[in-house]
């Protein structure tokens, strides 16, 4: 099928519990239903705190066709914190300029340029087989126990827990842990199991699409076409992916019979028609889709946690559905471990759903968007449609309104009940709720990026001109250390928080050693100034970043009291 | 002062962190405003949004200006209008 890529095949092994008496194999603390993108992100997550993961997966082997293809710069942010940004970034292709054509004229083109200064591009597209593979073999390295063509057939939700009847080639077992993720995908299983809805729109539209492999003249860059002369009154996208492939969706309507345009003798003229008669090209995969916006009306279900298109799901205009999925991981992992080790009470894990719940709605709302401008549905919003493209081929104003798809942002919670209120205005975005701004950083002399340094724990950000600070190892220590005899259990104010000093002025490297030594914190010189600048900071302003890199509180100076509140709140202590 | 080209929809008093949400959502609710209309009564409606906005705008240099962008780029089959409308 793939002449490019060697699909792998998982070697399916025997549960333990498979012919157990009862009560012979421990109960889990955590099991996850889904190697995707969004449940191997989890189950890193997961080992990084130190959990033991089960992943259960009904199949063998990693993503068929492409089909997740652009990550976004947050998602890539969260991908290197789980040990796999280098790898796809490495193999992906780095694109930044997009055109957007109507009929046979480019009506304006747009330019992702990262803003300088940022460690990832703001999309990198690799097939998803690829993201798969490269978090396949890092899950391996981490110990996660992935269970291939183990598949979930029964869910009991218990009271402090849920028991799973799972099928596999050698028969049934049963399997018991305190906690579930469910990330199975679009159809979930689950959450069919579960009798569990979803609320929301079908779009009544079909997209063919295809991984094509072509030496292919074109740059890496994204193309739309609205009513493009080889394929009249529909659209059509063109993506660059790894290995010279290129992934073509072609608008078809919702009267297309998609199993006769599968067909490689109706895919091949079509795409012929657009490449022009002398491009040579192989096709790789083809598949018919349909999609809707919609999503759970909760995510959280008692020991039951639904995250990626399990819980939500989104048109493909924009790339938000595989970038959300991860972010939702990213968002609800850190959250789990903690309550599983008792530093925070299980409550907390109604700010997943309330959080990722509004990041939902976001990427449903955006997405919703896009569908109608491309695909409008009636006459009077097909004029609307068609006046807002001719008019963009000349002024500024109308070229802002063309939506071929809003490209996947993180969300910023602002609202969120874990944040504490900022006492004092401040410039820029950089506020509770909002994922920190990368910058350039060096650290002990190595050059490197702020987001590097940052994650899996609670953080404070200090702003300072240098080490001077009168006192300012005592300050440290009484943010990061817990008093004696305190466990984080109990209120939430004991759990871990450790320092990370920006200077302004580089430090001199004999003394920051001993210093970082002696206190535990880290100390970064800011040295272009990027990271002060992007978050409002002046000297002693103080950040506070949750194990997600988000920002839930900030200060204009360091107040222990104040930082053990906030962490106690953003723990969901109250 | 002649017509803004560049994108100007905004909600007063607010900052937004992307600078394209607040033309989609003027365009999301120009939409929903014709949702359960047939194409006569769109018509209708957009003739009125015309009128009212216009009034609005009030310059007309300004208008006289937007009408000339609007008008199609090829030349028209129609004879152009001019003169007394015959009694």
């Amino acid at each position: 099928m793939h002449s490019t890529f060697t699909y792998p095949r998982f070697e399916y092994r025997r549960a333990p519990e498979m012919g157990a008496p009862p009560g012979a194999v421990p109960r889990h603390g955590l099991v996850i239903v889904g190697a995707g993108p969004v449940g191997m992100a989890a189950a890193l997550d997961a080992r990084q705190h130190g959990l033991p993961a089960v992943i259960l997966d009904d199949d063998d082997t990693v993503s068929v066709g492409s089909r997740g293809l652009c990550y976004a710069k947050r998602t890539l942010e969260i991908l290197d914190r789980l040990g796999v940004g280098d790898a796809v970034v490495d193999k992906g292709v780095i694109w930044n300029v997009g055109r957007t054509f109507f009929g046979e004229q480019e009506v304006f083109n747009f330019n992702l340029l990262p803003e300088p200064d940022h460690h990832r591009p703001g999309m990198v597209n690799l097939q998803q087989y690829y993201l798969e593979h490269y978090q396949v073999q890092a899950c391996e390295r981490a110990g996660v126990d992935i269970r291939w063509r183990h598949k979930v057939v029964g869910v009991q939700p218990q009271d402090q827990g849920v028991s799973l009847t799972v099928e596999t080639p050698e028969g049934h077992y049963t399997l018991e842990t305190d906690w579930l993720v469910v990330c199975d995908g679009a159809r979930s299983p689950i959450r069919r199991l579960m009798g569990l809805d979803m609320e929301g729109q079908v779009f009544k539209d079909r997209f063919l699409i295809a991984d094509v492999v072509m030496k292919a003249p074109f740059p890496a860059e994204r193309w739309f076409w609205f009513d493009p002369p080889f394929h009249r009154n529909q659209s059509v996208l063109l993506h660059r992916e790894a290995d010279d492939v290129w992934r073509i969706d072609f608008q078809l309507g919702w009267d297309a019979d998609p199993e006769e345009e599968k067909k490689p003798e109706k895919v091949s003229p079509r795409i012929q028609a657009m490449l022009g008669p002398d491009v040579r090209f192989e096709l790789e995969w083809v598949s018919v889709y349909t999609f809707q916006c919609r999503r759970m009306n909760r995510f959280d279900h008692g020991r039951v946690i639904f995250a990626g298109d399990a819980a939500h799901q989104v048109s493909p205009f924009g790339a938000r559905g595989a970038n959300s999925g991860i972010q939702d991981a990213d968002n609800l992992m850190w959250k789990l471990a903690y309550v599983i080790k008792g530093w925070a009470p299980p409550t907390l894990l109604h700010s997943y759903g309330i959080e990722r719940g509004e990041a939902a709605d976001e990427n449903i709302l955006n997405s919703t968007r896009s569908t109608d401008f491309i695909t409008p549905k009636s006459k009077t919003s097909r004029a609307f449609r068609d006046a807002a493209l001719q008019l963009a081929q000349h002024h500024a104003f109308a070229r802002k309104l063309v939506n071929s798809g809003r490209l996947s942002v993180p969300t910023h919670h602002a609202a969120s009940p874990l944040n504490t209120p900022p006492t004092e205005p401040f410039e820029g975005w950089m506020g509770p709720g909002a994922p920190l701004d990368d910058a350039p950083v060096v650290h002990a002399g190595q050059a490197g990026w702020l987001l590097q340094h940052l994650g899996g724990c609670f953080q404070l950000l200090l702003f300072l001109e240098d080490l001077g600070m009168t006192g300012l190892a005592d300050r440290i220590a009484a943010v990061q250390s817990p008093e004696p005899g305190r466990s984080p259990a109990r209120d939430g104010e004991q759990i871990p928080v450790q320092v990370v000093v920006l200077t302004a002025t580089p430090q001199d490297r004999g003394a920051l050693a001993p210093f970082e030594q002696a206190t535990g914190a880290i100390v970064l010189h800011d040295v272009k100034g990027v990271a002060a600048r992007r978050c409002g900071a002046r000297v002693g302003t103080a950040l506070l970043l949750r194990p997600d890199q988000h920002v839930c509180a900030r200060w204009p100076q360091m107040d222990a009291t104040r930082v053990r509140a906030a962490v106690a709140r953003a723990t969901g202590h109250g | 002062m002649p017509l803004t080209l560049n994108p100007n929809f905004h909600e007063a008093g607010q900052r937004t962190l992307r600078d394209y949400a607040a033309g989609d959502h003027f365009y999301e609710d120009l939409i929903n405003a014709h949702r359960g209309l047939s194409d006569e009564e769109s018509l209708a409606l957009n003739a009125r949004l015309i009128l009212l906005l216009s009034n609005h705008i009030g310059d007309l240099a300004v208008l006289r200006e937007a009408l000339a962008l609007a008008r199609p780029a090829e030349p028209s089959t129609r004879k152009p209008v001019d003169g007394p409308v015959p009694a």
